[in-house]
């Protein structure tokens, strides 16, 4: 559980279009590390070429290597589905599936695999992830409820507790809190501080004061101008980044002065 | 009219007079269309409810009682004018080919679809769309001489069996259950398709146990759509699987009636002279007939209607409200 992740000059491309350019990077395990920048950077593209998610989209590639504790995910003899059961994902949308309980989205990603559960292995399931997602006492009576009848901010710790049920290393979020109010965002939040001391998490985020609340080590990226990569400006603890960054677009960006 | 209401600087308008008219018009124009369109809906309805019943009015001795004779008899041995002979072996014969045609045209048809949303692109996807948009204006008539003429070669000249029928009728049904699918298909929203894939899920079963499954509902209802268009193909039928008086189970051997091919048959057979007093004898049950098939062929086709939307209740997405 909870592994190291290097990235070494990684592009994502859409059909011909260098989204991101030259990123390298390294994240710690058991840590949350926040990526931060303005939109159409390529925050969001990164984190999907951690679990070859990126790949999905027609015409999508990457080049470049994303190692996990030394393992290349792009090798060629890597399958990708493999690759998403060791790094789980949590989307910006809440997106619990609309034809099953609460229950049966928690065990969705055991259960689609085509695996049996025994009814009590089941159930000890569903207990230890919805707790874990700091979502059981919310739930526990009506596990057998469509996962749609949960408020906004529930749905997405559900989504975080579907994640976490199929034991990944790692737990990517791309912009978790952005469609949720306040209350919501500190549950996440929260949560993202627990889930830490076993997994390896990484998070997008708009909000910057998210990042500096939640994160051990924060990245900056940029984007030069329309129709330019984005890049990798800096990368450091979450602490020197918002005190004294090395880069004076980092500065700009953090303190509100940017373009 | 109503005066400007004006408080400091905010002045907000009355609502003009121009306005209200052109609602109070739209508003005329739009239940007037809703009643045109329903007039002949119920004029049909009442037509075939009126009609259809005098034949289930009248028992095999010519007494005039309510029966059930005609849902239980074929028209085996029964000539001229006798108050006798029912649609039983026309009915079994509808249900037989068109689930059939069912069989063959909805795992072709949803896989197709499922290729065009899923995983199809390029000039092989824009073939298929293209063929799938030429094969709905196929007319049913030609569906029936492309499965005659198939099985001529096939199985013999001549060969008019229900499968033959069936044939013609997975033709007419595939490009119905293809676009449909396809709709239903691509509402599914991304998200979904997304979560899966990130949770270690091949896509195969992605599509399977995810996107099919979320559309599944409405999946059915465009099924029972495209079944209750073919139901009452007459055409294709009539050269494919001809008309036969008696029971038949067999798809594969001899001809097989059908409720449709029934109505024309007895419609065709006119009036029936009644010379003898002493046998009891109906001039017009020919058309009496004729109209309680269709009665029957209609409330199978509600009935179908009314099963597609228990089953897409049953098992839409839950909201949750």
């Amino acid at each position: 559980m909870a592994k190291r992740i290097d990235v070494n000059n990684l592009n994502a491309f859409y059909g011909k279009f260098l989204a991101v350019e030259g990123v390298s990077l390294s994240i710690e395990p058991k840590s949350v590390t926040a990526l931060i920048g303005p939109s159409g950077c390529g925050k969001s593209t990164f984190i999907r070429t951690i679990n070859r998610m990126h790949e999905v989209i027609p015409g999508a590639r990457v080049e470049g290597e994303v190692l996990m504790d030394g393992i290349d995910l792009y090798g060629t003899n890597v399958d990708p589905v493999a690759v998403r059961r060791h790094v789980g994902m949590v989307f910006q949308r809440p997106n619990p599936f609309p034809t099953m309980t609460i229950a049966e989205n928690v065990l969705a990603g055991i259960r689609l695999n085509n695996r049996r559960l025994p009814k009590d292995q089941a159930e000890e399931i569903v207990e230890g992830t919805l707790r874990a997602a700091n979502l059981w006492d919310e739930v526990k009576d009506r596990l057998e409820r469509p996962g749609s009848s949960l408020s906004g901010g529930q749905q997405q710790r559900l989504c975080i507790a579907r994640a976490i049920a199929v034991k990944p290393d790692v737990i990517l979020m791309d912009e978790p809190c952005s469609a949720l109010d306040p209350i919501s965002t500190l549950a996440i939040e929260d949560l993202m501080a627990e889930l830490k001391e076993n997994y390896t998490i990484v998070i997008v985020t708009h909000n910057m004061q998210q990042a500096a609340r939640v994160s051990d080590r924060t990245a900056f990226f940029n984007i030069a101008g329309a129709g330019k990569p984005g890049k990798l400006v800096e990368m450091n603890a979450t602490s020197v980044i918002f005190s004294a960054p090395a880069e004076k677009a980092t500065e700009d960006y953090i303190s509100g002065r940017f373009g | 009219m109503a005066a400007v209401v004006e408080q400091g600087t905010l002045t907000l308008e009355p609502l003009s007079r121009r306005r209200a008219t052109v609602d109070r018009l739209m508003q005329a124009a739009v239940y007037a269309a809703f009643t045109l369109a329903l007039i002949p809906l119920v004029w049909l309805i009442v037509t075939v409810i009126s009609r259809g019943v005098g034949r289930f009015m009248i028992d095999s001795d010519g007494e005039s009682h309510f029966n059930w004779d005609f849902l239980t008899q074929s028209m085996r041995g029964v000539y001229g004018g006798m108050p006798a002979g029912g649609i039983l072996h026309a009915a079994t014969g509808t249900l037989i080919i068109t689930l059939i045609a069912a069989a063959i045209s909805v795992p072709i048809g949803l896989l197709t679809a499922i290729y065009v949303v899923e995983y199809g692109r390029g000039p092989l996807k824009r073939a298929i769309t293209f063929f799938v948009d030429v094969m709905t204006g196929i007319p049913s008539i030609v569906a029936g001489l492309f499965a005659y003429a198939l099985f001529a070669v096939l199985a013999g000249p001549g060969t008019k069996t229900a499968i033959v029928g069936a044939v013609a009728l997975a033709v007419l049904m595939i490009p119905v259950v293809v676009r449909s699918s396809e709709e239903m298909l691509r509402i599914v929203p991304n998200e979904l398709r997304e979560a899966s894939l990130a949770l270690g899920v091949p896509k195969w079963l992605t599509v399977l146990k995810i996107v099919v499954r979320t559309a599944f509902a409405g999946i059915t209802t465009g099924v029972m759509l495209a079944i209750a268009r073919v139901i009452g193909e007459t055409a294709p039928l009539l050269i494919a699987v001809g008309v036969a008086d008696s029971m038949n189970w067999d798809p594969l051997d001899g001809r097989m009636m059908t409720l449709p091919v029934y109505i024309v048959s007895e419609y065709r057979k006119g009036p029936q002279p009644c010379n003898n007093p002493d046998v009891a004898c109906i001039a017009d049950i020919t058309v009496q007939r004729a109209w309680a098939a269709a009665l029957v062929l209609i409330l199978i086709v509600m009935a179908l209607n009314l099963i597609a939307r228990l089953i897409a209740k049953y098992l839409s997405p839950k909201t949750g409200r």
